[in-house]
Formats: structure tokens, sequence, C-alpha cells
């Protein structure tokens, strides 16, 4: 009944274009922001920053990512770990040697390397198309763990080849290393996913967000009516590995704090931020945080039940969430292949004609 | 000249290893043309088909963990022991089944839908595959002996021996491995070639309409064709289980045989083998030459880029077909 277009008047063009449109939706977004930003990092905990906010905040920036290079540009990317960990070792690089810079700077730096490392593997995606461009990503992400396990230069020669985060203060707290509070830890991953969200948004409904959604419906159709392919791409693919060095670089350095490259940053992370897009919704900012709460969520869910509730071993409980995990992936593409982003449209749908729906 | 010994040694290894890639990819050429479906799943079907093999071979009881987790018990052996042969004939038995259930279940209910998402289907076939080959059957490393010969090949290295003063050392299994797969691909082409089931399903892959329109059931057609890589898949993966153990990291079979589909192209069976051969030697050469000097491990990336290099020339692959693009 209250979930109306009706009585909220536009008198601008700049109202008639606004993200939402309607005004529950509005209020709903500033609430959801309150609570985040004023109500959550004095309750957080470290069980629930580590176990649930702080990777669902950081996968959530690396579904952004992805999802403007697949989502909006059409472009399949299997190298997403890869560039994570160029992120990582970036923002680790920048750290050990600057260290009275702030660790901000370095973040972002580590995501404008990172878009560097993109634009070159995204060149390929001139020539090549389709699958063939997803297993060419692959390229990136296997040569790319490589180079970090091989060149000692990039973990400054430690003796374990791993790579730790020393401790970096911002504003007086400390943000990362091992005496890094929950809040703090929460809150820096929560600006930076605000901000880039906010971003990602706004590029995706402007010029460029156009030209990469023409690419991907038709590139060649695009391409006639005037969207350059090459400067369309490859800024897609700059765009998206900004974003998903800034996820790597926070996995590293506030989340994880020690990393090692083909753990942290295997095909298994690729694989992991794709179904998050895919389960959220390809196109929609909204998909990749709920495909990135869906993914985080649901092992800790598992987890607590067959583990906590019905006692089982672990290694079985894990095989079974593998299962679980593949069995709802394949269910979710056959009830839903838009996934919950869509599904969470078709709700808004029915709202605003409830309770009259004819 | 030794080092051109040690060459054609690493080479004629790198040809073997080739032919193994091409068998995965082989797979993954067969389900591609018939249904559209590019399978991740295929290198899990290997580790499961060979983790089932073993089970059935040591009478270990399905579900085992599961029934002790649940039930309190400690379930763990039949007792008995399965013959290699009735074993691999049990064992194709339920690659046909989870071929028949893979269709009813996942496919039936995909039909029509963007490569893209039956791409992710399969990866979440993978998953669930491999989730259930480790609850079925335990998660530890298992040793597969199906009585293929194993070791140094004395023969051939007595004779190279003999005539150029440099024995070559070669796997015997993997000269049966080559053997058996090059068997395996000859009947796979001659199957397709002169049998009905074979020209239908070579219809199915020109045009699934057309198909339908002169009465090949695409149903039958899907289910034969998951059988048939599903028992590619079990001859792969009891070449890889004998000579590495049957683990998890059997599964990433797949991601080698990934960049010789790129290679050969994603419809090309002939595709399939030649990016095989070029592959296994090339990544083994590259290794020879180049790996000492970068700090070794190549193999894990090299494929990779090769592929990626020679598709910027050529995006269709070796054999594929010319990729034409209409608005």
């Amino acid at each position: 009944m209250i979930y109306r277009e009706a009585g909220d008047f536009k008198t601008s063009y700049r109202d008639d274009g606004q993200t939402f449109p309607i005004r529950l939706d509005r209020w709903g977004y500033y609430a959801v922001l309150a609570v985040a930003f004023g109500i959550i990092p004095f309750l957080i905990n470290d069980y629930w920053a580590s176990a649930v906010f702080v990777p669902l905040l950081i996968y959530a920036i690396a579904a952004l990512g992805l999802n403007i290079l697949t989502g909006y540009a059409g472009q399949v990317s299997l190298g997403t770990g890869g560039f994570m960990a160029v992120g990582a070792y970036s923002v680790y690089k920048l750290m050990t040697a600057f260290p009275e810079i702030s660790i901000v700077i370095h973040i972002l730096l580590a995501g404008g390397i990172t878009a560097l490392v993109g634009v070159l593997f995204g060149l390929p995606s001139l020539r090549i198309k389709g699958f063939y461009l997803a297993v060419a990503t692959l390229a990136a992400q296997f040569f790319l763990v490589w180079l970090f396990n091989k060149v000692p230069w990039f973990y400054n020669y430690s003796a374990s080849g791993q790579i730790n985060a020393p401790e970096r203060t911002l504003l007086g707290h400390a943000v990362t290393g091992p005496a890094t509070s929950a809040p703090a830890k929460y809150l820096i991953c929560l600006v930076f996913a605000f901000v880039l969200a906010w971003v990602a948004r706004n590029l995706t409904r402007g010029t460029l967000g156009r030209k990469w959604m023409a690419i991907r419906d038709m590139d060649i159709a695009a391409e006639i009516i005037g969207v350059n392919p090459l400067t369309a791409k490859l800024s897609a693919f700059a765009v998206s590995s900004f974003f998903v060095g800034i996820a790597g670089a926070l996995l590293f350095a506030v989340y994880l704090g020690a990393a090692e490259v083909g753990e942290a940053f295997g095909i298994n992370k690729s694989f992991l931020v794709l179904f998050m897009i895919i389960i959220g919704g390809l196109g929609s900012i909204f998909g990749s945080f709920a495909g990135a709460a869906f993914m985080v969520l649901l092992p800790v869910l598992l987890k607590n039940v067959l583990v906590g509730s019905f006692g089982w071993p672990t290694n079985l409980a894990a095989h079974i969430e593998l299962m679980i995990v593949g069995a709802l992936i394949v269910f979710f593409l056959i009830v839903e292949p838009h996934g919950l982003a869509r599904l969470w449209a078709l709700t808004k749908e029915k709202l605003r004609l409830w309770p009259f729906p004819h | 000249m030794d080092q051109f010994f040690f060459a054609a040694e690493v080479v004629a290894n790198g040809l073997m290893t080739g032919v193994m890639y091409s068998l995965v990819a082989l797979g993954f050429v067969l389900i591609f043309k018939a249904s559209g479906v590019f399978n991740y799943a295929q290198g899990v079907l290997a580790l499961f088909a060979a983790l089932t093999l073993v089970g059935i071979q040591q009478g270990q009881i399905p579900f085992a963990d599961l029934i002790n987790a649940a039930f309190g018990t400690s379930l763990h052996q039949f007792g008995w022991t399965v013959p290699a042969v009735l074993a691999i004939a049990l064992t194709a038995g339920v690659m046909v089944l989870l071929a028949f259930l893979i269709e009813k279940l996942v496919l039936q209910h995909l039909v029509g839908q963007e490569p893209i998402i039956l791409f992710m289907a399969t990866i979440g076939l993978a998953y669930f595959l491999e989730g259930l080959g480790d609850v079925m059957w335990g998660a530890d490393i298992k040793t597969l002996d199906v009585g293929l010969p194993q070791g140094i090949s004395d023969a051939i290295e007595g004779a190279t021996a003999e005539w150029f003063g440099y024995g070559f050392f070669i796997d015997r299994l993997d000269i049966w491995a080559t053997l058996i797969a090059a068997i395996l691909v000859a009947a796979l082409v001659a199957f397709a070639q002169y049998t009905k089931q074979g020209r239908a399903m070579r219809a199915v892959a020109d045009d699934h309409q057309a198909a339908l329109s002169v009465g090949i059931s695409l149903r039958f057609i899907w289910v034969m064709v998951w059988s048939i890589a599903g028992f590619v898949a079990l001859v792969a993966g009891i070449m890889w289980g004998t000579k590495s153990g049957v683990q998890f990291s059997l599964s990433l079979i797949a991601l080698k045989a990934l960049p010789v589909l790129m290679l050969g192209g994603f419809t090309s069976i002939p595709g399939a083998i030649v990016g095989g051969l070029i592959i296994g030697v090339g990544e083994k050469l590259f290794e020879f030459f180049i790996g000492p000097m970068v700090g070794g491990a190549t193999e894990n990336w090299f494929a990779y880029v090769l592929a990626l290099v020679f598709l910027v020339f050529r995006p269709q692959g070796l054999f594929g077909e010319r990729i034409i693009e209409r608005v």
C-alpha cells in the first residue's frame, strides 16, 4: 500500500533519474546505511567481523568488479583470483617500501596497478570472444600466481614465501596487522565498499556504462553505432581490475593479514567470485552484494548446522558443504538464471500492485 | 650431443603426456559438439570415475563416513575385492547412470539457456560431484591398480642405448596409455563416422532443430554423449590415477585440457588430438630449456600462454569452424 510511486512528485530531471525512484526504497537505503555505519560498528565482535562482515564486504567489492566486466561489458573472466593477487602483492610492496604514506593511498595505488595489469591481459579480448576469452583469462590466473610464487622480490625474499601485513594506522587506529580491532577492520572495508558501489552505480548508468552494455549485447552492432570497442573493452577491464585489485589488497592487508599466493588467490577464488555474480545477478549492483552475502553466509550456516548441531566430523561436513553449494548453484540456475537481483526485482513489482494485483 | 638426446627424450615423454591431455579434451569436444555445453565437470568426472573404480574394486561401502556419522556405526568394507575387469564394467555402468541423471535433472531444465549459464551449471555440477565422490568413497589418497604395467621400460632403454649410445627412460605405463588412447580415439572416430547413432550425433552437432525434425531424439543423443564422455573420463581416470594416485588433483587435468581445446578448436576431434600433442611437447620442451632460467614449474601456465598467443592470430583455434558473425 505504501510502496508506490504515486504521490512522490519529481520536479526536475535530476529527481527523475535518481537511483531509487520510490520513496520507501530510498528510506530503506538510508536505513541500511545508518545501521551499517552507525550501529554495527559498536556491536561488532571478532567472530562476526572475521566470519561474516569483513569477507562479505571485501567479496562484494570483488563481485562488483567482476560484474562490471562480465555483467555489464559481457567479457567472461576467470582471472579474478590472479588480479586479486596483484592487488595484494602491490599493497604489500607499497606498505613495506613506503611505510610513512597512508594505507588508503597504498590500497588505491594497488587498485591502479591491478588496473594496468588488467588492461594488459584484456588486450586479447579485442580478438578473442566468448569461451575462448574465458579460457584465455585463465592464462592470467595461472601466470600471475606462478609469478608471485617464483620471483622472491614480490615477497621481499621471506623464507616462507608468505607475505605478512605490517601494522599501519589510520586516524590513530590500527587497520592492518594483528592488533587491529574488529570495528576498525569492518569500517575500513565498509567505507571502501560504499564508495566503490557508489562509483560503480554511477559509472554504469553513464556514457561508459551504456557503451559497455552495447558491447555486451552485440559488439559488432555497437561498433556500427559508434562505440569504440577498443576503449570500451579496455576501460571495462581497467575499472573491473581496479575494483578487484582493491578487494585483493583489503583481503590480504585487513582480513587475512598473511597470505600465500597459491592458497589465497588460486583458481577457486576466481570461481567463487564468478558464482557470486551469477547467483546475485549479472549486471546488477545489488546483485553483487546479494551474491557475496549468499556465498559468504552459506558455508558459515552449513558449518554451524552440520558440525555445530549434528556433531559430524569437519571433513565430512566440508564435503557435504561442497555438494550442497554445487547443487544450489545448479538449482538456482534452473529456477532463476538471472539471480537474486531478478527475484528482488520481481518481488518489488508484485509489491507495487499489492494488495490488488489486477 | 647429449643435450640433443635429452631433448629427444623430453619430446617423447611430452608426446605421451599430450596423448593423455587429448583424451580429456576429447570428452569436452564430444559434449560441446553435441549439446553446445562447455563441460567444466569433465575433469571431476574422471576423478569420480577413478574413485568409484577403486571403491568397487576394494569393496568399500559407499557413504560409509556419512552412515557412520549419522548412525554411530563403524562400517568401512564389504570384505571382498572385485576383479579389475568387472569393476571397470560396473564403473562404466555407474557413469552411464550418472549421464542419465545429469540429463534428467540438470540439462533438460536448461534447454535454450545462454551458453554461459550452461557453463556455470557444469561448474556447479563439478562441485557437487567432487563432494559426492568424497562423501561416497572418502577423501584419502588411493592407489589404483588395474594391472597395467608400470616402471621404466627396459626394452626401450636397452634398444636405444644400443643404437644411440644413450638409453631413453620411458615409463611403460605411458606407452600403454598412448596405445589405449590411440585405440579409443580411433574407435570414437569410427563410431561417429560409420554407425547410425554416430551419424545422429553428428546431425545434432550440426543443427539441433534440423536433427529434431528428421526424428532424432535429442534426449537420447545427449544421454549417449554424456555416457561416452563419462567412459572417456573413466579411461582418463584410470591412466592418471594409476600414474599419480587417485586424489583431488586428478580433477585438475580438466584445467590442462582447456588450453588444448583452445588451441585445437572447441568443435574439432582432430584438433583435440593435435592440440594435445603440441601442448604436451611444448610445455615439456619449454620447461626443459627455459624452465631452469626462471625458476621452474612453468608447466602450470605455459599451455595457457601458448594458447593465448596462438588465439590472437587465429581466434577459432587450429581446426575450429570459422566464426562468422552477423548483426
